[in-house]
Parts: structure tokens; C-alpha cells; sequence
């Protein structure tokens, strides 16, 4: 076979198995249900039409030349899209460090590893920039039936952020296996794509609360200050919003840009990508060393589970790196909750339902892992305990975990508000109980490594949870401001909770 | 004279997923006896054992584990029994001394025996540098080990084992049985099942030989061959006629 011929067979086998991936993902890996998985994609992208029109909808009639505040958030949008672009490419790239399903096969085989390399980096480039397309395709529709087909140009800006972000992701996540090495690359990697990922929003959101007291973004976007610290309306850094808006000169470079960024790091690391994945290959099952024990503690058989389970919690990676995020995403309102001390007496009330929201969040993935991903489920299930008390045991340990993390917050809050704490308390009780209820009714027999899939097992219950979340975070609000429409608020919640339990496979 | 109970007494076991996998089977296991499971593929062990392990439920029949209704008071009879599985099913992230001690919870035996025990375990099974190692970066043979520890550390009167030795070197393969037969001398009940017949051959007090979810035949290695006419043949050449025999049947 020919290189040529090499390289395109290598590449269809990588498309074919990123397709199958994904699809995978979708179904939840069972066949019949491409079609309805088909039918759900095009009613999703149809629906996500209205928000990308209430949304944007009101930029489709912008002309060049724009002003400084419209140049500054175009293309702090287009950041944003970025940044989410690098999170999602640095965790493919990991993914394809320590997959190690295929790399002995690939690794033994006579094909020269830069060339398989090349593709392989080439098909993360391509995975991004297509899920970024798909994405963006609602909002760039908005833009031109709004505002004609100039901004069909929309879309080469995608595909150039899509590629320079694929680059940056794997010259960023090679960069970190030379400083840290391959055993602690798999975290930081996870915490990294994770804060870059949110940390743009959030760092909006610091500076607009700090700066003007409210959690609006557009605040510091659109402000006087943001348009005096800018440069001109020629300079380089606009291209790519001057690109959206139909700059063909501009979308070229751009376009252009992002091809020789990705062609310099496969060449650059193309050849050093094989050493990496062989370190990595090597040390993806660390000896770490665990607790030295001295002695066997004494107690009940669920004190011995929930031993276990704190344990495992504690050294779960995902775990991590999501209480992490939680905690990120809560410094704004905690921020809020500060400056509210000499401020607006009613904006503190927002942090009540991020509180909540986050609770409910944390409790079904601290459920699922619990609950479902149990790796020793025969060991378990012959230990001499009723089902019943393994699974009481699980459940207090997801509310004491809760506890741990939410308690220092809402005691916090008893400094602005009684009341307002013992909601917090409440929502924050009742949004956990909820999520753990609808693990439990929707429970299978997984290993923990397959979290990241856990919600392609079941959608029902993956919506049930974010909707469980969300209708108690509104609750708990609205308890705050409207206690009347708080009523409404959880009755429905708790109407939705009782369709999930009538529907879900394992009631009671 | 009162007859001993048996450490395992099964009858009309019967389980059907798209076929019928285990049918009407009975089985008795003495006290105190290294008794082997053999058949081909599919021809329902593991799910039998896996009955009476308490991990599925039968669809009909009755399982007794040394006199107690497995299937009526089922904490009861898990007290008494072990369970290995031939894919070694351990937690990644505790080492195999946190493993253990959590097993040895699991089962309430008191940290004064079960800590001196577990050790003991894992040394005799060459874990000794790794006590203190996540289980990640251990190899098939050394999950299969700690699992295996993990079973014995709460001191059971009937030890389960489907495939044991699969993917074990020569060494700990041999470890591994030599802890077993150490168990049966001490007392223990040992069911195992296994496609190496060598091994069922040279351990086995018994042989059960079970094809299409029935047993076909059953005895000691020489009660089989006097069954089937032959005086002086290998387990392997019996148990190719038994299931061939089988076959033609159907």
C-alpha cells in the first residue's frame, strides 16, 4: 500500500470509528434507535431555533463597519465558542492518550506512527470543528434569514476556531505530560478543559458583579470602559468577527491561520505524540500508594460500605475536578452575596437557587457513582446484608457528602438572612433527596469508568434530574420573593418527580 | 445415626433466559468435599452457581446451603459462603489491604482476626510489596489474587469459584490451589468451576459433568469411568464422550 493510499484507508477508519462513537453516545448503543435518535436531532436543532432567534436574532442586521461594543461582543462570543471548543478537544485528546483499546495494535503495526498520528490528530481537529458546526447551525440560520447569506461566513469562522482550538488543545495537553507527567496529566487535563471551559463566563461574571453589581456578562461587554480599553476597528484582533460578518479577505486568513496552526503541531507533534501515548500507555495505571493501615477499624457491616465509599468519592478524579467546577461556578453569587452586604438587599436572593441548582447536580452524579457504579457489584451483592441496607448505606453517604460541601455556604448565608438560610437549607435538602431518588429508580449495573456515559443509559432519568434540579432551585427563589408561586413552582416539580417514579423501571 | 448435612443441596434448579440455561438440575455437594463443575460452553455453570450464590434468581427449584433455604433467608446463607467470579471484580482505587478490610466489614468478622488474616492471604499469594498499591495497575493474575484473598478472609464454609485460574502463570495458578486444598484439608467446601479438566482431575474429590443445563454425569474420577465402560482413560477423553454422547441425544 502507498502512503497515500495508507493515510486515506487510516483516516476512513478513524471517521468510521469516531462516527460509530458517537452514535453510540446518542443511542445509548442500542440499534433501534437511530432513527428515533435522527427524528429527536432534527426536532432539537429546529427547536433551538426560537432561543438562537430571541437570543442573536437582533445582530442579524449589523453592518460593517461596527462600533467597539458590537466588535467586543461578537468576538467575545466567538471566545467563548473557542474556549468551549479547547475544553471539549483537550478531553478528546486525553481520551486519546490513555484509550489504550486500539493503540497496541495500531503501535505494533508496520505503518509509520507520525503518519497514524497525523490522522489521528486530524480526525480530533475534525470531531470539534463538526460538533461546533452542528451547534452553531441554529444561530448562523438566525443571522441569515435575518441578515442575508453574508453570514454564511459564520460558519468558515467556526471551522477556523474549530481547528486552531484542536491545535492549542494538543500542543496544551503535550505540554502537561512534559511538566507533570503522565500520571497526573489525566487530572490536571480534566480540571483544565473544565476551567477553561466555564472560567471565560465566570470571569465575566466576576469582573460585571465586582464592577456594576449584577451577574449580566453584556454589562462589562457594552460598557465605556471595555470599548476605552479596545484597539482600533482595523486591528487584528476583530478579524474574526469582521470574518462573521461576511469579510471574505478576513475569512481567508483566518481560515488560513487555523490550517497552519494545526499542520505545525502535526508536524511538531506528530512523531512526539507516539513517545506520549507510549509514557502514558505505561503509567495510565499509576502505583499509587493508598492509606497505610494500621489496623482494621471495627463497626457495622454499612459502616464498612460507607467507608468504601468515601473512599472511592474521594479518590474519584471526575469527582474532583466536578466539586471543583461546582465551586467555581458558585464564586460569582458568592461574590454577589458579599457585595450584597452594602448593596441590593434582593440580589443576594439569586444565590439561592444556584445553591440549589448545584446541589441537585452534585447529588446525581454523587448517586450515580454510588448507586449504579459499583465495581465489586457481585461481591456486594453475595455479602451477607439485605439489598436493602446496601442501598440505605449508599444514600447516606451521597446527603453526608452534600452536606459536607453545601453546609459552609449556607451557614454563610445566615449572616444576610435567617430565612433566607433555612430555604437554602431546605431547597438544597430537597433538590439532593430528589436526584438521588431518580438514581435509584433508574439504577443499572455499571462501572464507575463508564460515568461519562451514564447519561446515554437513560435520557428519561437524565432530563428527570435537570428538570428535578432546576424546578427546586425556581422553587427555592421564588419561596424568597413569591412564596404564593412557590407553591405552584413545587407542586409542579414534584408533579414531574411523580411521573419519573411512575414511568421509571424500578419503582419504590 | 443423624445423616450429615450437606454443604450444598440443590433441586429442580431451573432458569430460562431466551433458553432454558440450567434445567431442573440437582446437585448435592458434601461437607468438606472439593467438588468440580465441568461441561462446555454454555451448558449452564455459571448460572447455577451464580444461583446459588445468590447473585440470580431461579425461576423454579430449591437451593440449600448447609441446611439453610438459600432463596427463604438468603443473609443467612451468604454468611457462610464465598463467591469468586473468573472476571475478578476489585475497586481500582483501595489497595488490596483496604479491599480486604473492607470485605472482612462486609462480613463483620472482628478486626483483631480479620487484619493478621488478610495479610497472611495476601502474602501467601505473593502480594506482599503491592499490600499498599491501588489496584489499578495490577495485571488480571494479581486482581484475580486479591479477589481471591478477598474471599477467604472472612473464613467461609463454602468457597464458590467459577474459573479461577484463568489468567494465572504457572506459579500463582499453583499458589492458588495449593490454598484451596489447604482449605478443603482444614474443613471448607469447595465448588469450582473450570475448563482446565487437568486440574479437575488432580483437586477434585468429585466430578460433576453438566451439559444443556443438566448434570450427565457425576462421581470420582474413577466411579466416571467405570460409568461410561472405560478402566484406564483421561477426565478429557470422558468428558468428549459424555457430551458428545449428549449431543447425539438431542
Amino acid at each position: 500500500m502507498s502512503s497515500t493510499a495508507e493515510l486515506s484507508w487510516f483516516a476512513r477508519h478513524e471517521l468510521r470509528l469516531a462516527w460509530r462513537e458517537w452514535l453510540a453516545m446518542m443511542t445509548g448503543g442500542r440499534r433501534g434507535r437511530k432513527r428515533r435518535v435522527i427524528i429527536g436531532l432534527i426536532m432539537f436543532a429546529a427547536i433551538l431555533h426560537l432561543p438562537a432567534w430571541a437570543v442573536i436574532g437582533r445582530f442579524a442586521g449589523l453592518e460593517p463597519p461596527l462600533d467597539k461594543s458590537s466588535l467586543i461582543v461578537i468576538t467575545a462570543v466567538l471566545l467563548l465558542a473557542w474556549a468551549l471548543m479547547l475544553s471539549q478537544a483537550i478531553e478528546s485528546v486525553t481520551r486519546v492518550f490513555y484509550a489504550r483499546a486500539d493503540l497496541d495494535l495500531i503501535m505494533s503495526s508496520p505503518v509509520p506512527l507520525s503518519n497514524v498520528f497525523s490522522i489521528r490528530i486530524a480526525a480530533i481537529a475534525l470531531s470539534v470543528t463538526a460538533m461546533a458546526l452542528l451547534l452553531s447551525t441554529p444561530f448562523v440560520d438566525v443571522l441569515v434569514i435575518g441578515g442575508g447569506i453574508r453570514w454564511l461566513s459564520a460558519f468558515g469562522v467556526v471551522i477556523a476556531i474549530g481547528l486552531s482550538a484542536a491545535a492549542v488543545a494538543i500542543a496544551v495537553t503535550v505540554l502537561l505530560f512534559r511538566l507533570i507527567g503522565p500520571r497526573r496529566t489525566r487530572l490536571v487535563a480534566q480540571i483544565v478543559a473544565a476551567i477553561i471551559g466555564a472560567g471565560f463566563v465566570i470571569a465575566l461574571q466576576i469582573a460585571a458583579i465586582l464592577s456594576y453589581g449584577t451577574m449580566s456578562r453584556f454589562a462589562v461587554l457594552t460598557s465605556d470602559a471595555a470599548a476605552g480599553f479596545a484597539p482600533d476597528p482595523d486591528s487584528l484582533l476583530w478579524w474574526p468577527a469582521r470574518a462573521a460578518l461576511g469579510d471574505g479577505e478576513a475569512l481567508l486568513l483566518l481560515l488560513a491561520g487555523g490550517l497552519t496552526l494545526l499542520g505545525m503541531v502535526m508536524a511538531i507533534f506528530s512523531p512526539r505524540f507516539a513517545d506520549t501515548v507510549v509514557s502514558a500507555a505505561a503509567h495510565a495505571v499509576p502505583s499509587q500508594q493508598g492509606m497505610r493501615t494500621k489496623t482494621f477499624r471495627a463497626g457495622s457491616r454499612q459502616q464498612a460500605l460507607r467507608w468504601k465509599e468515601f473512599l472511592l468519592l474521594r479518590r474519584d478524579p471526575w469527582l474532583v475536578s466536578q466539586t471543583l467546577m461546582q465551586l467555581l461556578y458558585l464564586v460569582p453569587p458568592a461574590l454577589m452575596l458579599w457585595r450584597s452586604f452594602s448593596d441590593s438587599r434582593l440580589a443576594i436572593v439569586l444565590i439561592t437557587p444556584v445553591i440549589v441548582m448545584a446541589a441537585g447536580q452534585l447529588a446525581g452524579g454523587l448517586a450515580w457513582l454510588t448507586i449504579s457504579g459499583e465495581d465489586a457489584a457481585d461481591l456486594v451483592a453475595t455479602a451477607p446484608l439485605p439489598p436493602a441496607r446496601v442501598i440505605r448505606a449508599k444514600i447516606e453517604v451521597v446527603l453526608i457528602a452534600i452536606g459536607a460541601v453545601f453546609a459552609p455556604l449556607v451557614i454563610a448565608l445566615v449572616f444576610a438572612s435567617v430565612l433566607q438560610t433555612a430555604v437554602t437549607a431546605a431547597g438544597v435538602a430537597i433538590a439532593a433527596v430528589s436526584a438521588t431518588a431518580i438514581q435509584l429508580w433508574f439504577r443499572v449495573q455499571a462501572r464507575r469508568s463508564q460515568f461519562r456515559r451514564r447519561q446515554t443509559s437513560s435520557r428519561l432519568a437524565t432530563f428527570a434530574e435537570a428538570f428535578s434540579s432546576i424546578g427546586w432551585a425556581a422553587t427555592s427563589a421564588l419561596a424568597l420573593s413569591i412564596p404564593l408561586a412557590a407553591v405552584v413552582s413545587g407542586l409542579m416539580t414534584a408533579a414531574i418527580l411523580a411521573a419519573t417514579w411512575k414511568i421509571s423501571p424500578r419503582r419504590g | 445415626m443423624t445423616p450429615a448435612v450437606s454443604a450444598l443441596r440443590v433441586r429442580g434448579l431451573t432458569k430460562r433466559f431466551d433458553r432454558l440455561a440450567v434445567d431442573a438440575l440437582d446437585l448435592t455437594v458434601r461437607s468438606g468435599e472439593f467438588y468440580a463443575l465441568v461441561g462446555p460452553n454454555g451448558a449452564g455453570k455459571t448460572t447455577t452457581l451464580r444461583m446459588v450464590a445468590g447473585l440470580a434468581r431461579p425461576d423454579a427449584g430449591t437451593v440449600e446451603v448447609f441446611g439453610i433455604d438459600a432463596l427463604r433467608d438468603p443473609v443467612a446463607a451468604k454468611q457462610m459462603m464465598a463467591w469468586v467470579s473468573d472476571e475478578p471484580m476489585i475497586y481500582d482505587k483501595l489497595t488490596p489491604l483496604e479491599y480486604l478490610e473492607f470485605v472482612a466489614g462486609l462480613w463483620a468478622v472482628d478486626p483483631a482476626v480479620a487484619e493478621p488474616s488478610a495479610r497472611r492471604l495476601l502474602t501467601s499469594l505473593g502480594l506482599e510489596p503491592h499490600l499498599h498499591e491501588r489496584c489499578e495497575g495490577f495485571s488480571k493474575g494479581m486482581r484475580q489474587k486479591v479477589a481471591l484473598a478477598g474471599a477467604l478472609v472472612h473464613d467461609p464454609r463454602l468457597i464458590i469459584l467459577d474459573e479461577p485460574l484463568t489468567g494465572l502463570d504457572a506459579v500463582s495458578a499453583r499458589h492458588v490451589k495449593g490454598l484451596l486444598t489447604d482449605r478443603v484439608h482444614a474443613g471448607c467446601t469447595v465448588i469450582m468451576t473450570t475448563h482446565i479438566l487437568e486440574v479437575a482431575e488432580r483437586m477434585a474429590d468429585r466430578i460433576g459433568v453438566i451439559a444443556k443445563g443438566r448434570l450427565v454425569a457425576e462421581g470420582t474420577l474413577a466411579e466416571l469411568r467405570q460409568q461410561n465402560g472405560h478402566t484406564d482413560t483421561s477426565l478429557e477423553d470422558l468428558f468428549i464422550a459424555l457430551v458428545d454422547t449428549e449431543a447425539a441425544a438431542a
